[in-house]
């Protein structure tokens, strides 16, 4: 008995001392995690209530919904429907072209990625080399590639050249235009990110099991029908994963529309964090733009969950 | 008798033709989009070799006629590239080694130790992942001009070496790491401590150059953190050292195009010394995006 006691006091004391080294492996990092990320995120929250145009501390208003109502334009949309919202409001209009983009970026990304990793998973002579060459504007940095695509899709760059020589007559600088615009940054990240998600397929596919293909194989399936009924169910969870992945990211979209296009023309490539910006460091309303910012949290967040949901269901399957 | 020796036969040939106009046509799809995405990048260079009023002439010539390299000269007059490259390196250096040390340091931790809590601290990690930065880079943004690190590459340092990307990144290649291995050593006498530096990081060498390379290139290209905090041109990173030359100049098509060749030579010479370890980051994690 008291044996056993004098036992378990040493285990307490090993196990104190174990939890302690622990925490100083974890120490450096955390203090840093915790005072740069945490507390900021809880800051930010609080914010959102609060009217402060960005002065000494004690200039800040506790206005509780305020600012929401100030985003959403609460009472003019109740007076005018929700068509006003999504075409005069700045929230619904940001709103509305991070949709849009997002609705376009996410699946053309995806097809081109498929479609290359398929292609090179086929042992293709340079293999490698097309890898490196494909992945490549994924690493380039934006400002230098941003620029660059500005200058092609200008009104006399070889972009629009190049469509005259093939008859379609279109001679207006993209990124001025303002139904045009949203193309040319759906065009450029697109072209970035192909590449990327390009190589999460190939790293899938070597997961796929040859069997199955020898089984289809058997079968009499095509190379069609074997891309349609086995590649592509076996490649089910990574589509899953990379088009969460790829909405959040287009969720936050913000370098490719303020180096090409600024938000322009008018407003017709302004996105949520273009929105954010501004408000915070050109408006100085810090309030405000932690309410838009509390909009662009909750939508990832519940991008998040059900992410999280959906993967223990594939896990059960 | 006849019928049935010959068909099988046909149909192989069949198969054969059909194999090749695959073959051929899988390869004219990946020459194209190859081509698609060196487009820009051809461009950049060949207009980078041009005059001015060359750059967007028809029909446009993709070798320049006579090749200017005096604009790579004239660029480091015309924009303090050297600075910006300078306060770059500066900044991913330093938050390439803080990242790197103190997320392998955590990561052991959280792969290797019992203790309590820890389960609950990842979770902690892994949920920031999920928050996007831009949701609360204001209150960041306020904390850091409260210490007086506004305005200064600190600023970005302190922001950039804690993310959870790392640990998580570390603590999946660390968890493939046999358990055996740290208890063999502790039995031998090995502090915790001493597992770390002589068993973990030789082990995990792989990992720690993909997180290198990942936390070097971000900060390389990063463009809206710059944007925020450095203010004065003695302190601007290339991105935006190179977005302000623009704005400036934005009609010097062909130095514009010359300064952007040069920002993206580092990156280039260390994806391409490195690749293998991005592909195999990107295939463990699939994170960062």
């Amino acid at each position: 008995m008291v044996q056993k006691k004098a036992a378990k006091r040493k285990m307490g004391k090993l196990e104190r001392k174990n939890t302690l080294i622990a925490y100083s492996f974890l120490a450096p990092n955390f203090i840093g995690f915790a005072v740069f990320t945490l507390v900021p995120v809880l800051f930010s929250i609080f914010l959102s209530f609060v009217s402060w145009k960005g002065g000494s501390f004690d200039t800040i208003q506790w206005v509780g919904l305020e600012n929401y109502d100030t985003i959403f334009k609460t009472a003019k949309v109740a007076e005018k429907g929700i068509g006003y919202f999504f075409n005069k409001v700045d929230l619904g209009i940001t709103l509305k072209n991070t949709l849009f983009y997002t609705v376009v970026t996410v699946p053309l990304t995806l097809v081109f990625a498929i479609a290359l990793a398929w292609f090179l998973n086929k042992a293709v002579k340079g293999a490698v080399a097309f890898r490196t060459i494909l992945f490549f504007p994924y690493v380039a940095s934006m400002v230098a590639i941003c620029v660059c695509w500005n200058f092609m899709l200008m009104k006399n760059g070889p972009v629009n050249q190049f469509l005259n020589a093939f008859g379609i007559p279109f001679n207006k600088s993209w990124t001025a235009d303002s139904s045009m615009a949203i193309w040319a940054i759906i065009l450029v990240s697109v072209w970035r990110n192909m590449g990327y998600y390009m190589i999460i397929y190939l790293a899938a596919l070597q997961g796929v099991p040859a069997e199955l293909y020898e089984a289809a194989t058997i079968d009499g399936a095509g190379r069609w029908k074997q891309f349609r009924h086995v590649t592509l169910p076996q490649l089910r969870p990574t589509t899953f994963f990379a088009s969460i992945m790829m909405i959040i990211s287009c969720f936050k979209i913000y370098d490719v529309v303020a180096i090409m296009t600024d938000g322009g023309p008018g407003r017709s490539t302004k996105m949520l964090v273009t929105y954010i910006y501004a408000e915070a460091f050109n408006n100085f309303n810090f309030g405000i733009a932690s309410a838009i910012a509390m909009i662009l949290l909750i939508l990832v967040l519940t991008i998040t969950i059900i992410q999280f949901s959906m993967e223990k269901k594939f896990a059960n399957d | 008798m006849t019928l049935s020796t010959s068909r099988p036969r046909e149909v192989r040939k069949d198969n054969r033709t059909l194999h090749l106009i695959g073959k051929i046509l899988l390869y004219v799809v990946l020459i194209a989009l190859a081509a698609f995405t060196l487009v820009p990048f051809v461009w950049m260079i060949s207009s980078s070799l041009k005059l001015d009023r060359e750059v967007f002439t028809w029909p446009m010539r993709w070798i320049p006629e006579t090749f200017h390299w005096e604009n790579y000269v004239k660029i480091w007059d015309k924009v303090p590239m050297l600075t910006y490259f300078k306060n770059t390196a500066f900044i991913a250096l330093f938050v390439t080694f803080i990242q790197t040390l103190t997320s392998s340091f955590a990561s052991y931790a959280f792969a290797k130790l019992q203790f309590k809590g820890r389960d609950v601290l990842f979770i902690c990690y892994i949920a920031t992942i999920a928050v996007p930065w831009q949701a609360y880079m204001l209150p960041q943004f306020i904390m850091m001009r409260s210490f007086g690190l506004y305005d200064t590459p600190w600023a970005m340092i302190v922001l950039q070496s804690f993310s959870a990307f790392g640990v998580f990144l570390m603590r999946q290649f660390y968890q493939n790491i046999p358990t055996e291995l740290c208890e063999a050593a502790r039995i031998d006498g090995l502090s915790e401590y001493g597992i770390w530096l002589r068993i973990m990081l030789p082990l995990s060498k792989a990992a720690i150059a993909t997180l290198i390379i990942f936390t070097f290139v971000g900060t390389w290209n990063d463009y809206m953190g710059p944007l925020i905090y450095l203010t004065r041109e003695t302190n601007k990173t290339i991105q935006v050292g190179l977005k302000r030359f623009i704005q400036e100049n934005s009609s010097d098509y062909h130095l514009i195009m010359a300064a952007s060749v040069v920002s993206l030579l580092p990156v280039s010479i260390v994806f391409l010394a490195l690749q293998k370890y991005f592909v195999e980051g990107i295939a463990t994690s699939g994170l960062k995006g």
